[in-house]
């Protein structure tokens, strides 16, 4: 017996909660779904799948948008919720050890009696885990200043699919050997199961104020997004929301929004509150000289929450309006966001879909929300066409088709743009150095050769090679 | 030297199973394991291919001396914010290859962390491109940052892609008499605090701490620490990039690093501390094996980072790997190098 009674799901009824994680277009009933209480089960069930060639998908909370936690039909999901512990938070080296399924919030609830927080902040971070950002190489709306999970996770402790253990990285900086910590985080659940994660927390700003500008023309936005940064600003946060964005969530937070605006940009800056203050007379100066129309301060805390509570919402907000979403995430260069923007409306149009439009503006990343209805028939793959169309473009316009949200089931064809064969095949001889039968998440992130010929066939036979008149690499 | 020359080289070395020592400047040439094979020298493959200031990134080959890099920053009032040692004509490539961070490392982050995207030829002589020029890209793994600190064993870095960084707008250094236990528990009280703190030295008991940011909030903090304003520092912190300080002189130099917070080793030689304490410079006044377990008792790591060829030929520069580890390390090697052509032994003598 490798698990007790009480860690094994088999019936059908305890499975289906598992068939999906936040992507729930796409569903897989697991045979089993495995829930260790102790390492040495972990240990124990890869060391087994391994032995018997049955597929392994590790799990943490499910929130996942990429369908990365998605079940294998003919494999066992791997759930880490019971490793639930905060192992240690160490103020003097200012560290924190916990185990994967804690949620990324409770990192930070537990280092704020030191005045110590955990920086990547994504926007599910009450729910998500731990070991579902290393494996996402989640961010957040602060990344563009304190960096993604890759910039803010020290060490791991990994079983891998032969029931081995290794530690990675470190307490100390720069640990010898190659950087597997840059390889394993965002890897996807395809390279290891991670048992435990020692993060870099950070002291806590004394202030925060965000400044709220309103655009008549979102291209004047973008541009001012790259004005902020030529004149030497690193804000912690920088956001934008478009008209439809704005108007969903105003009704729902009574944030304050300019709803007459193409387009919002949140700018937050941080630090001792001379900092603070220093830095929101430059931004005010640039958006200002940008062109914005309207500018607001956070005059306090409760109003700075205030202003960023529609952009943090945006997603439930826009679930309001519509039966359903399709939430998109790829990255461009900032230049190109008025382009992308355009892009997207003429994909309204041609798609018959509505679409509203939210931004990690600073480090361009995208997260277009496409609304449609799956109940009517056609409009799931009308969604889905047009946000490869998005993803597509991305690529085109010199970027990624995932910025935050991992490749998982969802953008594998998309991969195929993005990457050449020889790519590909290191990817798989990478893959293979870690896990020879491909057991660990099959079939997720990184495509098949074959995948991708088909893909490549599909799209010429339909005869619409998409944007034809730009370069691809 | 276009690119196709250095695919022609590596095929060439691939197919006669000929091993090549990548080499961009030789600056670093003391560090890692000994030189072995035929020298491919990449300093040919030269030239800012793109710069975009509110992009935040610059692409350069691999040849490309920092300091132009760092010149057509500066000129931007940009930096590379881990401030890698320049020596004298270092390259990005061999920058990027040996994973060498600066002073403000702890704060900025390490060479890693600013690798967006690298063109690389592997060791069968293929052109691979990993990554991109955006801040944010997590689709396939993350190959680029995997190439930072791998001293060229798993490709030829042709091109590179780096996140840059705005020069900070004031800058001032304080100066503390300590010793070097007062001066870790300080650096650690001071980490966890919101201070601006972008680097530290500590040699022959004093200390020296650069504040960088705004300058309301490095007058802030210079009001609140104390000590004596260091003057002329800016040349001063170079010599400790540049390792020209007298701190870093002598025939053999060992590089720890450590938690911030370890104690004072009790082991003799210490010569400076860097990085809030989390990186400590020693001379050679004791074997190698206990320098080893010294660090590693602290839980870091001792890396034997200059010594003359009679110890580097008995003594491997980096702590040896855990088999499982090690075996992940060769199997790695193998997916990128399957001949072992490339710069073999220069991070272990295994691979």
């Amino acid at each position: 017996m490798i698990l007790p009674a009480h860690c094994l799901l088999v019936e059908d009824e305890d499975l289906r909660p598992y068939e999906c994680d936040g992507l729930t277009a796409y569903r897989a009933m697991p045979l089993a779904v495995c829930l260790p209480e102790s390492e040495g089960q972990v240990i124990d069930v890869l060391r087994t799948c391994h032995q018997l060639g049955v597929p392994v998908v590790a799990r943490g909370a499910g929130t996942g948008l990429s369908g990365g936690a998605m079940p294998h039909a003919e494999g066992v999901v791997l759930s880490l919720a019971r490793f639930n512990k905060i192992l240690r938070v160490d103020r003097d080296s200012r560290t924190a050890a916990v185990q994967p399924g804690v949620r990324n919030l409770a990192v930070s609830e537990a280092a704020a009696p030191y005045g110590l927080y955990y920086a990547p902040d994504p926007s599910s971070q009450i729910a998500c885990t731990i070991g579902g950002n290393v494996a996402e190489n989640s961010g957040g709306v602060h990344c563009l200043k304190y960096g993604l999970t890759v910039h803010n996770v020290l060490r791991l402790r990994v079983v891998s699919i032969e029931g081995e253990i290794f530690e990675i990285g470190g307490g100390a900086p720069d640990a010898p050997g190659y950087d597997l910590l840059a390889l394993l985080i965002g890897s996807e659940g395809l390279l290891g199961v991670v048992t435990e994660v020692t993060v870099k927390l950070v002291p806590k700003p004394e202030l925060a104020q965000v400044v709220m500008a309103s655009f008549h023309d979102v291209a004047r936005a973008g541009d001012a997004v790259a004005a902020i940064i030529a004149a030497g600003i690193i804000p912690a946060g920088l956001e934008m929301m478009d008209k439809a964005a704005a108007a969903a969530v105003e009704p729902f937070v009574k944030a304050g929004y300019d709803l007459d605006a193409a387009a919002i940009l949140l700018c937050e800056s941080d630090g001792t509150p001379e900092e603070v203050a220093e830095e929101i007379s430059r931004v005010m100066a640039v958006l200002t000289a940008s062109g914005a129309h309207d500018l607001r301060v956070s005059q306090s805390e409760a109003e700075r929450l205030r202003f960023w509570a529609g952009r943090k919402a945006a997603f439930p907000a826009v679930g309001r309006i519509t039966p359903d979403y399709y939430c998109m995430d790829g990255t461009i260069p900032r230049k190109r966001l008025a382009e992308m923007l355009a892009a997207i409306a003429a994909m309204e149009q041609k798609y018959g879909l509505r679409c509203a439009n939210v931004f990690h503006a600073g480090d361009g990343n995208l997260h277009p929300l496409i609304m449609y209805d799956a109940s009517l028939p056609g409009e799931w793959e009308r969604a889905e066409a047009f946000g490869a169309d998005i993803l597509e473009l991305s690529v085109a316009l010199g970027g990624s088709i995932t910025g935050e949200h991992g490749v998982g089931i969802e953008k594998i064809n998309q991969m195929c743009v993005q990457y050449a064969t020889p790519e590909l095949e290191a990817f798989h001889r990478v893959k293979a150095a870690f896990d020879e039968k491909r057991l660990l998440n099959p079939e997720k992130a990184v495509p098949s050769l074959h995948r991708c010929a088909e893909y490549g066939r599909m799209r010429v036979h339909r005869g619409e090679l998409k944007f034809p008149e730009l370069e691809r690499f | 030297m276009t690119l196709d020359d250095i695919v022609a080289a590596v095929r060439t070395a691939h197919d006669t199973r000929t091993s090549l020592r990548l080499r961009g400047h030789g600056s670093k040439d003391f560090y890692g394991g000994l030189l072995s094979g035929e020298v491919l020298d990449l300093a040919g493959h030269r030239g800012i291919v793109a710069y975009e200031p509110t992009e935040l990134y610059l692409t350069a080959r691999c040849g490309t001396s920092l300091a132009e890099i760092e010149a057509e920053l500066a000129a931007n009032g940009q930096m590379l914010a881990f401030e890698p040692p320049r020596f004298s004509g270092a390259t990005l490539g061999g920058c990027l290859a040996a994973g060498l961070s600066g002073p403000r490392r702890m704060q900025a982050g390490a060479v890693r962390d600013f690798v967006l995207g690298v063109k690389l030829v592997d060791g069968s002589g293929q052109v691979l491109n990993f990554g991109g020029q955006v801040m944010k890209n997590v689709a396939g793994y993350d190959v680029s940052r995997l190439i930072a600190g791998s001293l060229g064993t798993l490709g030829v870095i042709a091109e590179a892609t780096l996140k840059v960084l705005p020069q900070p707008v004031a800058e001032t250094t304080l100066e503390f008499a300590c010793d070097e236990a007062e001066a870790i528990r300080r650096l650690n009280t001071w980490g966890g605090q919101p201070l601006p703190v972008s680097a530290s030295f500590w040699h022959e008991q004093r200390l020296w701490l650069r504040l960088s940011g705004a300058a309301a909030a490095v007058d802030a903090a210079c009001r609140r620490l104390g000590g004596n304003v260091a003057v002329d520092a800016g040349k001063w912190w170079v010599s400790v990039r540049e390792q020209s300080h007298p701190a870093y002189a002598g025939q053999s130099l060992w590089r720890l690093a450590l938690p911030s917070t370890a104690a004072p080793l009790a082991v003799p030689g210490l010569r400076a501390s860097e990085w809030g304490g989390a990186l400590r410079w020693y001379g050679s006044e004791v074997e190698p094996a206990v320098m080893r377990a010294a660090a590693a008792a602290a839980g870091g790591h001792a890396v034997l980072y200059r010594a003359p060829e009679s110890l580097r030929c008995l003594e491997g520069a980096f702590a040896p790997l855990p088999p499982p580890l090690l075996a992940l390390h060769r199997r790695l090697k193998k997916a990128f190098d399957p001949q072992g052509i490339l710069n073999p032994g220069r991070l272990y003598a295994e691979f």
